[in-house]
C-alpha cells in the first residue's frame, strides 16, 4: 500500500528529533493540540483553544495581525538596507540613492520598508478605530488599550527616526521643524533639544542618534510591547470577552430574557 | 496583650531603639542604596547623553567687505542663516532662522519682505513680524567692523533692534 503525504508527516512527528524539540507528542486529543500551543515559546502568547467566529475576518478584519505583518516586513527589508547605508553625512544621501540605483534589488527593498511603514501606521490607527468603535478596549482590557497607546508611540517615533535617514533636504528640514517643537516644551524644551540631536543642530550626532533609536532602541522596544499585548489578549480573555459588554446593556437583556449577540 | 509589652519595652528602652524592626532597617537601607544608585545613573545618563565637544561651525562669521554690499541690499548667507542688510541707517545683520519652528527664511525683493517657505511667517526687513506662525521678530545680531575692515557677525549674541553699523 503507497504511503500518503499525511502519513510520511506522521512518521516525522514520531522520530526522536522532532520529539526533543515538540514535547507536545503525537496524536490529535484536545490535550496533545492544547500542549502544542502552550508548550511553544511563540505560540504560548495565544489561547490554545478559540471560538471559529472570533478569528474571523469579520471579528477583527484581521487589521492587529496585518499591522504584525508590515512589523515583520520593516525589520526584514530593514535589516538588509543596514546592509548598505552608513549613518554619516559624507555617505547617507549617496548610499540611499545607491540603494535606488546601483544596488540589486536595493529599489524593491526600499519601496518596500518605505510602503510598509506607511501602511503600518494607517493599519495602526484602523485597528485603533475598530477597537474604539467595537468597545473591545473595556474593561478587561483597558491595560491592553493602554498598551496599544505605547505601541502607537513607538510606531510614529519609528517612522520619525527614519525619516531623517535619506539625509536630503525633506529629511533634514522635518527633522529641524520636529525637533523645534520639542524645544517648546516648558523649562526642560532646550535640553530635550540638545539631547536628541546632540547638539544645537541637525548634524551628524543627530544622524547617528536616530540611525541607533531607528535600528535598535525603538524596534526591540516595539518588540517588547508587542509580546506584552499579544500575550494579555489571551489573559484578558479571547478577542470577544463577554465582560466587556456594558453592564446596563447587558442586565436589560437578562432582565428582557434576551440572550446577547 | 502586645500592645502593652510594646509599649512597656519603650518606657524602658526609650531613646536607644527606635519602633524599625531590624528587618524594616535593612529593607529601607536597600531600598535607599537603590534609589541613590538609581539618581546617580540618571546623572550618569544625562551626563553621557550630552556631548562636551562639539563638531559645529564656529557663531563667529566673517562676512567680508562692507563695500561688497550695495545701498539697501538684502543678502542672505545661506550656508551660516543670516542676513545683511545695507540700509540709509547702515548695516545689520538678522538670524535667517525662522523663529517658529527653525526653518530657514528667504528674502523677497519683488514682495520687499522676508518670507519662511515651511509655515508661511512673513517678516519686514528689519526683522520685525508681519503675519505669524512666528512668535517674536527675527532677532539683531551682534555685528561690527573688524581690524581689517571686515564686517563680522556673531550669531550666538542678539542685539536690540536699529543699532546700525556705519562704516
Amino acid at each position: 500500500m503507497p504511503k500518503t503525504i499525511p502519513h510520511y508527516f506522521d512518521e516525522l512527528r514520531a522520530t526522536r528529533v522532532w520529539r526533543s524539540i515538540f514535547r507536545g507528542g503525537t496524536g490529535s486529543s484536545t490535550l496533545r493540540r492544547s500542549m502544542a500551543i502552550q508548550q511553544n515559546v511563540f505560540l504560548h502568547l495565544f489561547s490554545t483553544k478559540v471560538r471559529r467566529r472570533m478569528v474571523s475576518f469579520s471579528a477583527t478584519w484581521y487589521l492587529g495581525t496585518l499591522t504584525l505583518g508590515t512589523f515583520l516586513i520593516l525589520v526584514t527589508t530593514g535589516i538588509f538596507l543596514m546592509l548598505y547605508y552608513h549613518p554619516s553625512v559624507p555617505q547617507a544621501y549617496a548610499d540611499t540613492k545607491d540603494l535606488e540605483f546601483v544596488v540589486s534589488s536595493g529599489m524593491f527593498l526600499r519601496n518596500l520598508h518605505r510602503w510598509s511603514a506607511h501602511a503600518m501606521v494607517f493599519l495602526v490607527f484602523a485597528h485603533m478605530f475598530k477597537v474604539f468603535y467595537r468597545g473591545a478596549y473595556r474593561p478587561p482590557r483597558e491595560f491592553n488599550w493602554v498598551i496599544g497607546v505605547i505601541l502607537l508611540i513607538i510606531t510614529l517615533l519609528l517612522s520619525y527616526t527614519g525619516y531623517l535617514l535619506p539625509w536630503d533636504q525633506l529629511a533634514y528640514w522635518a527633522i529641524t521643524v520636529g525637533s523645534n517643537i520639542a524645544s517648546a516644551v516648558p523649562v526642560l524644551g532646550n535640553k530635550v533639544h540638545f539631547l536628541m540631536l546632540g547638539g544645537n543642530q541637525v548634524n551628524a550626532n543627530a544622524l547617528l542618534r536616530f540611525y541607533v533609536l531607528h535600528c535598535m532602541i525603538l524596534p526591540l522596544t516595539a518588540i517588547f510591547f508587542i509580546a506584552v499585548h499579544f500575550w494579555r489578549i489571551r489573559k484578558d480573555g479571547g478577542l470577544y470577552a463577554h465582560q466587556s459588554e456594558p453592564k446596563s446593556l447587558a442586565g436589560r437583556a437578562a432582565a428582557a430574557g434576551k440572550v446577547m449577540p | 496583650m502586645q500592645d502593652d509589652t510594646n509599649h512597656d519595652q519603650k518606657a524602658v528602652s526609650h531613646g536607644f531603639t527606635s519602633e524599625v524592626s531590624r528587618r524594616e532597617f535593612f529593607v529601607k537601607l536597600g531600598l535607599g542604596s537603590l534609589a541613590i544608585a538609581g539618581a546617580g545613573t540618571a546623572v550618569f545618563a544625562y551626563q553621557f547623553l550630552s556631548p562636551n565637544v562639539l563638531f559645529e561651525p564656529s557663531p563667529i562669521i566673517n562676512a567680508g567687505k562692507p563695500e561688497s554690499y550695495p545701498l539697501d541690499s538684502v543678502t542672505l548667507d545661506v550656508n551660516s542663516g543670516i542676513y545683511l542688510v545695507h540700509s540709509q541707517e547702515g548695516f545689520f545683520s538678522l538670524s535667517a532662522v525662522c523663529t517658529h519652528l527653525g526653518c530657514l527664511t528667504a528674502w523677497k525683493p519683488e514682495l520687499g519682505m522676508i518670507a519662511c517657505p515651511c509655515h508661511g511667517s512673513k517678516f519686514k526687513q528689519d526683522g520685525e513680524k508681519i503675519e505669524g506662525p512666528a512668535p517674536k521678530a527675527l532677532p539683531w545680531l551682534k555685528t561690527w567692523v573688524s581690524d581689517d575692515g571686515d564686517l563680522m557677525v556673531d550669531r550666538s549674541t542678539t542685539v536690540r533692534p536699529l543699532e546700525f553699523v556705519r562704516v
